[in-house]
């Protein structure tokens, strides 16, 4: 491996022209670096150009500006068989008129290998995805989720130094999405190659990536770790995005190194010790962030600071967790509530219309710039 | 009844599949069986014909005489046996031509935008509205010694200072071909354009990311996939042609005569139809054993849809 990058895309835009005559750019300026065995992932609803920076990647498509660069080599105008990357397509694309065999064994005859190899290589590339014995099955033959292997397996029998997935699991249903998806992790770690995938589901990204790339409008909104996009979100479309945040908007009271103190006009009072993110300026208008199951909900006023006064206006049971939605003075916020103990009780919920206290502890709280 | 009939999913069948099964025995079945009867008997002199049963007409037909005193040697005239393998050398040319001009075309039409799709398969639907008689004898005004070819070839050999006689293309085995080609050319570019217009986009990018450049791709990937309209194409241009008399009469002349012309004679100039009787079941055979061993090779193209 020549660069530390198994992908890079630098800068790249990507125009096509609208059926109106207009131009639409569907990947507008994004940058990604994609390290070496890396499982990176790109998430976004469906048009924020996820499926076309793979496709440009593959070399389906070729960038109008910027360049992509597969292990430190300028793409240009590479033509897809000339890249020593492989794809994993979202319909599986599985050639029907060739048996299973023949299916994998494609993309090595391809490549000019011979009878014993592409045997021995098709028998360990199906065994890697359970499959042996399915080789002489037309797909047409095969389950949705083999059908799916056998995708997966036609392109990791090449030893791509890169797999592109793009939404390879969007056909499976949930139970054999759900197994699949960590297979597919314990594959990329077995195998050490760098794996990037397009996905819409945030769990599914949340569950295998090693980093996250949020999309939106053909533009990367933040990039990083599961962890780093759930619990610092840099901005509000990423915290509105990925799972649910209460939002309250404020402006910046006072400001310092460590923490900033904010006006909240909603609820007409202030929070205190609100950390602070770069940028932010004192006067601000911001919105402050809190995820639903980070607000601590008591029916006794213990501290002051931070803590509103709430009635409830509605209590939702589902399973795991009780969701709890809190009136404070017109502003209604999400709380949600564990399960720890025993529901069958009815009395164990908060009653509707019941006076509660909320506290919005400042760690679990973000100072957003408004988007 | 009729709530029994609701319930009984093959009584429903039986009932849906009855109107043809009648239309097919009445005008398929029983003249079938007419024919082949026919075939057997033998002429009388006033051109009716006296049912019996002898192979004369077969032996007729391979180019034995019955009239020959004792089965001579110089007494075998391969006349008709020569009509038979002209038809199905023409069957077999015409069907390779249109082919080798239909695929390209198809190929076109189905990598166009959709818009453009339905325009061009509109133009080669064109030529269908006109009367098939009508446009073979365009192709006679076209063909003529003293017809547009020959005049525009002549015109431009002028302008090359090259001398040029108008030579005679009408009543040639080639204008035949030429005639058949055309005329059945729109039932190959439709079915081949059918199947390569169902292949999804999706297969050539596969193609292309496994390592295949476009030539191996199309050998690999999208003529296997597309072979279902050329076999279908096939069938629907081989066994009309085999049978056709129109284009041979009008174009080829009396120059150029297939099994259609011999059997059309039999029965309108000849009066003989029990000869025209057993030509048209050797026709027929000599199709159905083509065809049989073409599906056999190829299949229907069925098993691209069923595995």
């Amino acid at each position: 491996m020549t660069s530390e990058f198994a992908v890079e895309m630098r800068d790249v835009v990507k125009r096509f022209i609208t059926p109106e005559g207009g131009e639409i750019a569907a990947v507008d300026h994004v940058t990604m670096q994609i390290k070496n065995g890396e499982f990176f992932s790109m998430l976004g609803s469906s048009g924020c150009g996820k499926t076309t920076s793979l496709r440009m990647v593959a070399g389906f498509e070729w960038t109008t500006e910027g360049e992509v660069y597969i292990e430190g080599k300028a793409m240009g105008h590479t033509p897809p068989f000339q890249r020593k990357v492989n794809t994993v397509f979202q319909n599986y694309a599985l050639f029907q008129h060739l048996t299973v065999f023949q299916n994998l064994a494609f993309g090595l005859e391809m490549e000019g290998a011979k009878e014993d190899e592409i045997k021995k290589r098709v028998g360990h590339a199906l065994e890697m995805v359970q499959l042996t014995g399915m080789d002489r099955r037309k797909p047409k033959h095969l389950s949705g989720g083999q059908q799916q292997r056998v995708a997966l397996a036609r392109a990791l029998v090449k030893t791509p130094d890169v797999l592109l997935l793009d939404e390879p699991l969007g056909a499976l249903d949930l139970k054999l999405r759900k197994e699949m998806q960590l297979e597919l992790k314990a594959l990329q770690q077995q195998l050490g190659i760098t794996f990037i995938y397009v996905t819409h589901d945030q769990e599914e990204a949340l569950t295998m990536s090693d980093r996250i790339a949020v999309m939106s409008n053909g533009k990367v909104k933040q990039m990083g770790t599961p962890v780093e996009i759930y619990e610092r979100p840099t901005n509000k479309f990423v915290a509105d995005f990925i799972g649910e945040s209460n939002f309250l908007e404020g402006k910046i009271k006072f400001i310092s190194k460590s923490e900033a103190r904010v006006f909240v006009p909603s609820l007409n009072t202030e929070l205190v010790g609100m950390p602070i993110s770069e940028g932010l300026v004192k006067g601000e208008e911001i919105v402050v962030c809190i995820r639903p199951e980070k607000v601590r909900i008591t029916e006794k006023n213990a501290i002051n600071q931070n803590m509103f006064r709430g009635k409830v206006a509605n209590t939702v049971y589902i399973g795991a967790d009780t969701h709890v939605f809190v009136d404070l003075q017109g502003t209604r916020l999400k709380v949600w509530e564990q399960n720890r103990i025993s529901r069958l009780d009815p009395k164990s919920f908060y009653a509707v219309g019941q006076e509660v206290w909320l506290m919005l502890m400042p760690e679990n709280t973000l100072v957003l710039k408004k988007d | 009844m009729l709530q029994r009939l609701r319930e009984n999913k093959s009584a429903q069948g039986t009932l849906l599949a009855l109107p043809t099964t009648v239309w097919l025995f009445v005008l398929l079945i029983i003249p079938l069986i007419l024919t082949l009867i026919v075939s057997f008997g033998r002429r009388s002199p006033d051109g009716n014909v006296i049912y019996t049963f002898t192979l004369d007409n077969y032996i007729r037909l391979f180019g034995y005489s019955t009239a020959c005193p004792d089965a001579q040697a110089s007494c075998y005239d391969p006349l008709y046996v020569n009509i038979l393998g002209r038809s199905l050398s023409l069957a077999f040319n015409t069907t390779l031509f249109v082919i080798t001009l239909a695929y390209p075309l198809a190929y076109f039409i189905a990598r166009a935008h959709p818009k453009q799709r339905n325009i061009y398969l509109f133009m080669v639907l064109i030529p269908l509205w006109t009367n098939f008689v009508i446009r073979v004898y365009a192709w006679m005004m076209l063909l003529r010694k003293e017809g547009a070819i020959n005049i525009i070839i002549g015109w431009v050999m002028n302008l090359l200072n090259i001398p040029f006689t108008p030579f005679e293309m009408l009543y040639t085995p080639g204008a035949v071909l030429v005639g058949m080609v055309y005329e059945f050319l729109p039932f190959m570019i439709l079915p081949i354009y059918t199947s390569l217009e169902k292949i999804d986009v999706s297969l050539y990018e596969a193609a292309a990311d496994l390592g295949a450049n476009s030539i191996k791709t199309f050998l690999r990937v999208t003529l296997p996939l597309s072979m279902p309209g050329v076999v279908a194409g096939t069938i629907l241009v081989f066994i009309p042609v085999m049978g056709t008399f129109i284009v041979s009469d009008i174009l080829g002349g009396r120059q150029v005569i297939l099994v259609g012309n011999l059997i059309q004679r039999q029965f309108l100039d000849a009066r003989d139809p029990t000869f025209g009787s057993a030509a048209s079941l050797i026709l027929m055979v000599m199709t159905l054993i083509v065809t049989y061993f073409y599906t056999r090779k190829f299949g229907f193209g069925e098993e691209i849809v069923v595995g």
